[in-house]
């Protein structure tokens, strides 16, 4: 990288942006409710979807507690089981963790990140986030309907999804399309100004090149986003339309209860492309700004710039384009044409190379570094891990001959959990843990984080390691409970028993997570300004937490790239992005040996 | 330190030219203003919005078992007793394309800053978009009372209703929503709003006549998705 060089590269562009036209809020309502800054719009985005993320939270205990404890508890119906197992993982997904890294981290970061004073359309921005709140008030409301919440699964499959043997076929699936079409609607307005904030509004020598691989990863998933999203709107739209209006898009000819139903002629098969043209992509709509943030948590918590940033970059890249290519791998027992499963198992283990690259390079950047064992570092490391046990089962499960067997088993369940699940939550926590001083200005417990942290991590092994054996012996998912089943010995239900205790073990430890945000929040330690020592350009506005239009007087102008972290003959271990060369400071003899090498 | 504006690069046409704008600072598409480039990108979203539909609209036509019906049948009017096929379709895409010209035309003065000239384009263009719903209106109304429903018709397979409500259902939504903003920045070009710089009435943001032409690329888009749909199913 010659951006590192000490040679005076004084050159930066003349500004092609007009200073940005900020709306300045005039009541308390349109500061903190009817909000345009961007900043304010990331906290309402998590902050709804980790309050729509505890209720999924609490689904998944009541799944365990049935399947931990079968007969046990009469309150859970087969029906019951079905719907918590559909909505737990619709709003996991959809609208935790993409609300939560998009809207969210995407929000906060993006405009701090690139030196802008907002978004490109902060309107635009607001809007997003009540359309995105009315879809989880959609979502909620199919709780409260006759017959409930739809329990198809979070797949939504037809024909069964709005048949009445599925519990919610009446209001419940309804409303469940309805809030994916509203989410898909909000999610649009917030991704377009993502996107064209990271490509038109950057700073005076911000570069793409020099950009946080934070931003890379947001960027490249808000577009993977913008175009994954309509498979799944129009899979909604026709869905909607065949259960309200009777059409037949997804509708074979069917007998219900011995009665031939009016439908015919529909495509079941079409759905499932519909979906997992969105499906796949969405997985890594969620992957890649973990990526991005966890580069970012590596390098700036062992001092070492992040190993091969360009490859870091265009693994990004291509990891998004690929994912387009591979959705198909989800249907090898669906029927489809046998032929495509080779096309997409080719397809799908490529992308196992660039991965594989982020990983060593991750490895590659800890390798030497000055290791500084924080919260957010072992969040980080906790997700190098995890990751890479997701990916090596997500190998098996992409080979056509050993996903036949697999599929439908609790091997599946444990694989997506530990690659999707786990591993995006462990950056999710490392995330916050790392910019709360920015966001608060306050520093956090570091005993209660890494309590927190070791729980969360060693638990959730607990949890999907026994997982995986229970798939190999067979156990299927999303089974209600395995009955006198002969084939699986007594030890399949110990497992499970033991499972459900761990799960209720990690949902509560969040409880120390939360007490110690809210209570560090309200009286805790103040942070100094740039606690960590971070180069790139969030950590360098001139108030902490950022005021409104982040930069105070004028914008900063970006000399290097954000990782300038151990430069040999600087006096501290960093440097940030917007320190002249001029103004670095050197050691003497050092300044002198780098001028003369120069000339 | 920062060089003076005389100092920046002209655009360099080709490939170099690209390499250079998007290895630049600042901005990737150069001299593209931020309501032009969020269009172009909403446009690529919703390419993948029609293209499913199509791709849909083609896979039902496959999986159904009945016949599908002749859309040079369904879609004939009868003119003086002379039995004409797609007669209706043909005069809807040839307004529809005619709007384009003038909105493209609307662009042009609005650049030249000539107010009046544009405020008649674009109002004109709006007329076209609603002559344009105004028959689709009347096509359906036609195609209801001869018994088709998005459940079936009497013309053999039922997803050709399904599909064909859908889609140009979702399409002339575009052109009504198209007409309303056609209508709004009319209304905006004729105040004068685009001179003066004044503030949106939401959005709080000065306007500039950038808008006119951010409008134009939707109402283009409109336009190409319609060939499309025109294409694959009232010809094929």
């Amino acid at each position: 990288m010659s951006d590192i060089t000490q040679d005076d590269v004084g050159y930066v562009a003349p500004a092609e942006n007009a200073e940005q036209d900020l709306y300045h809020p005039k009541s308390w309502i349109t500061k903190y409710v009817f909000c345009q800054d961007a900043k304010v719009i990331a906290i309402q985005y998590a902050s709804t979807a980790i309050a729509i993320g505890l209720v999924a939270l609490v689904l998944s205990w009541l799944m365990r507690l049935q399947l931990g404890f079968p007969d046990s508890f009469s309150f859970i119906e087969p029906e019951d089981y079905y719907q918590f197992i559909t909505a737990h993982g619709m709003i996991m997904v959809v609208y935790l963790l993409t609300a939560l890294f998009l809207g969210g981290f995407g929000n906060y970061m993006i405009p701090l990140m690139v030196g802008a004073r907002d978004m490109a359309f902060p309107y635009v921005n607001m809007v997003s986030y009540w359309v995105y709140l009315t879809a989880v008030f959609v979502l909620i409301a199919s709780f409260f309907v006759p017959g409930g919440p739809t329990g198809a699964g979070w797949t939504l499959y037809p024909p069964q999804a709005i048949l009445s043997g599925t519990p919610g076929s009446d209001g419940g699936i309804i409303l469940m399309l309805v809030s994916l079409a509203l989410f898909i609607v909000g999610f649009t307005m917030g991704g377009l100004n993502y996107v064209v904030t990271v490509l038109q509004s950057r700073t005076r020598g911000m570069t793409l090149m020099r950009m946080p691989l934070t931003i890379w990863g947001i960027f490249v998933a808000t577009v993977l986003a913008l175009l994954a999203f309509p498979a799944l709107f129009v899979g909604a739209i026709m869905m909607l339309l065949d259960k309200i209006l009777g059409t037949s898009f997804f509708m074979p000819n069917i007998v219900e209860l011995g009665e031939h139903l009016s439908y015919g002629g529909g495509s079941p098969i079409l759905f499932q492309h519909l979906f997992w043209f969105f499906g796949h992509p969405e997985v890594y709509i969620v992957a890649l700004p973990a990526f991005g943030i966890v580069s970012d948590l590596i390098a700036v918590h062992s001092r070492r710039h992040i190993f091969g940033y360009r490859m870091m970059v265009w693994a990004i890249v291509i990891i998004g384009a690929l994912s387009f290519v591979v959705w198909a791998h989800h249907m090898y027992v669906s029927g489809m044409n046998p032929y495509f499963g080779f096309f997409f198992a080719t397809t799908t283990l490529i992308i196992a190379i660039p991965t594989a690259l982020k990983v060593y390079n991750w490895t590659l950047t800890l390798w030497k570094g000055n290791i500084r064992l924080n919260t957010p570092m072992l969040f980080a490391i906790g997700f190098i891990v995890t990751f890479l046990n997701g990916g090596i089962t997500g190998l098996f499960l992409g080979n056509v001959a050993i996903d036949v067997p697999l599929s439908d088993t609790m091997f599946v369940v444990a694989h997506f959990h530990m690659v999707m699940g786990v591993a995006p939550m462990l950056v999710v926590f490392g995330a916050i843990y790392h910019w709360f001083p920015l966001i608060t200005g306050k520093m956090y417990s570091e005993t209660l984080g890494k309590f927190h942290f070791w729980v969360t991590f060693l638990g959730a092994y607990l949890i999907y390691f026994p997982m995986h054996y229970l798939g190999f012996v067979g156990v299927p998912r999303r089974y209600f409970e395995l009955g006198d089943t002969q084939i699986f010995t007594e030890s399949v239900g110990q497992l499970n028993a033991f499972i459900s205790i761990m799960t209720f073990i990690v949902g509560f430890a969040q409880i120390v997570f939360f007490y110690n945000m809210f209570r560090s929040y309200a009286a805790g330690k103040k942070s100094e300004m740039n606690p960590w020592g971070a180069a790139s350009l969030e950590w360098q506005t001139p108030e902490m937490p950022p005021g409104h239009g982040n930069w105070g007087k004028s914008l900063p102008l970006v000399y290097r790239w954000a990782y300038d972290y151990g430069v040999p003959g600087a006096t501290h271990d960093f440097v940030p992005q917007n320190m002249a060369p001029k103004d670095v400071p050197m050691e003497k003899k050092a300044r002198k040996s780098t001028r003369s090498r120069k000339a | 330190m920062a060089k003076t504006a005389a100092g920046a690069k002209a655009l360099q046409p080709g490939m170099s030219g690209f390499a250079d704008d998007w290895s630049s600072d600042q901005r990737a598409f150069k001299n593209v203003h931020w309501g032009k480039a969020m269009m172009w990108i909403f446009l690529l979203s919703d390419t993948f919005i029609f293209s499913c539909f199509l791709i849909s609209y083609m896979t039902v036509r496959w999986s159904t078992t009945i016949p599908w019906p002749n859309p040079s049948e369904v879609f004939g009017l009868s003119v003086g007793g002379v039995e004409v096929p797609l007669l209706l379709i043909a005069i809807m895409t040839f307004i529809l394309i005619s709007s384009s010209g003038t909105m493209a035309m609307a662009v042009n003065y609005g650049y030249r800053k000539n107010r009046k000239v544009t405020t008649y384009l674009i109002l004109l263009t709006a007329l076209f978009g609603a002559s344009f719903v105004g028959m689709q209106a009347f096509e359906w109304s036609k195609l209801i009372h001869e018994g088709v429903r998005p459940w079936g018709n009497p013309f053999g397979a039922p997803q050709f209703g399904s599909a064909f409500f859908m889609i140009t259902g979702f399409h002339g939504f575009h052109v009504s929503v198209g007409v309303i903003f056609l209508l709004i920045v009319a209304r905006k070009v004729w105040r004068g709003d685009y001179d003066r710089g004044d503030r949106g009435y939401f959005t709080t943001m000065k306007g500039g006549y950038e808008h006119v032409e951010t409008m134009g690329l939707y109402w283009h888009f409109v336009d190409l998705v319609w060939v499309f749909i025109f294409a694959f199913f009232y010809l094929w």
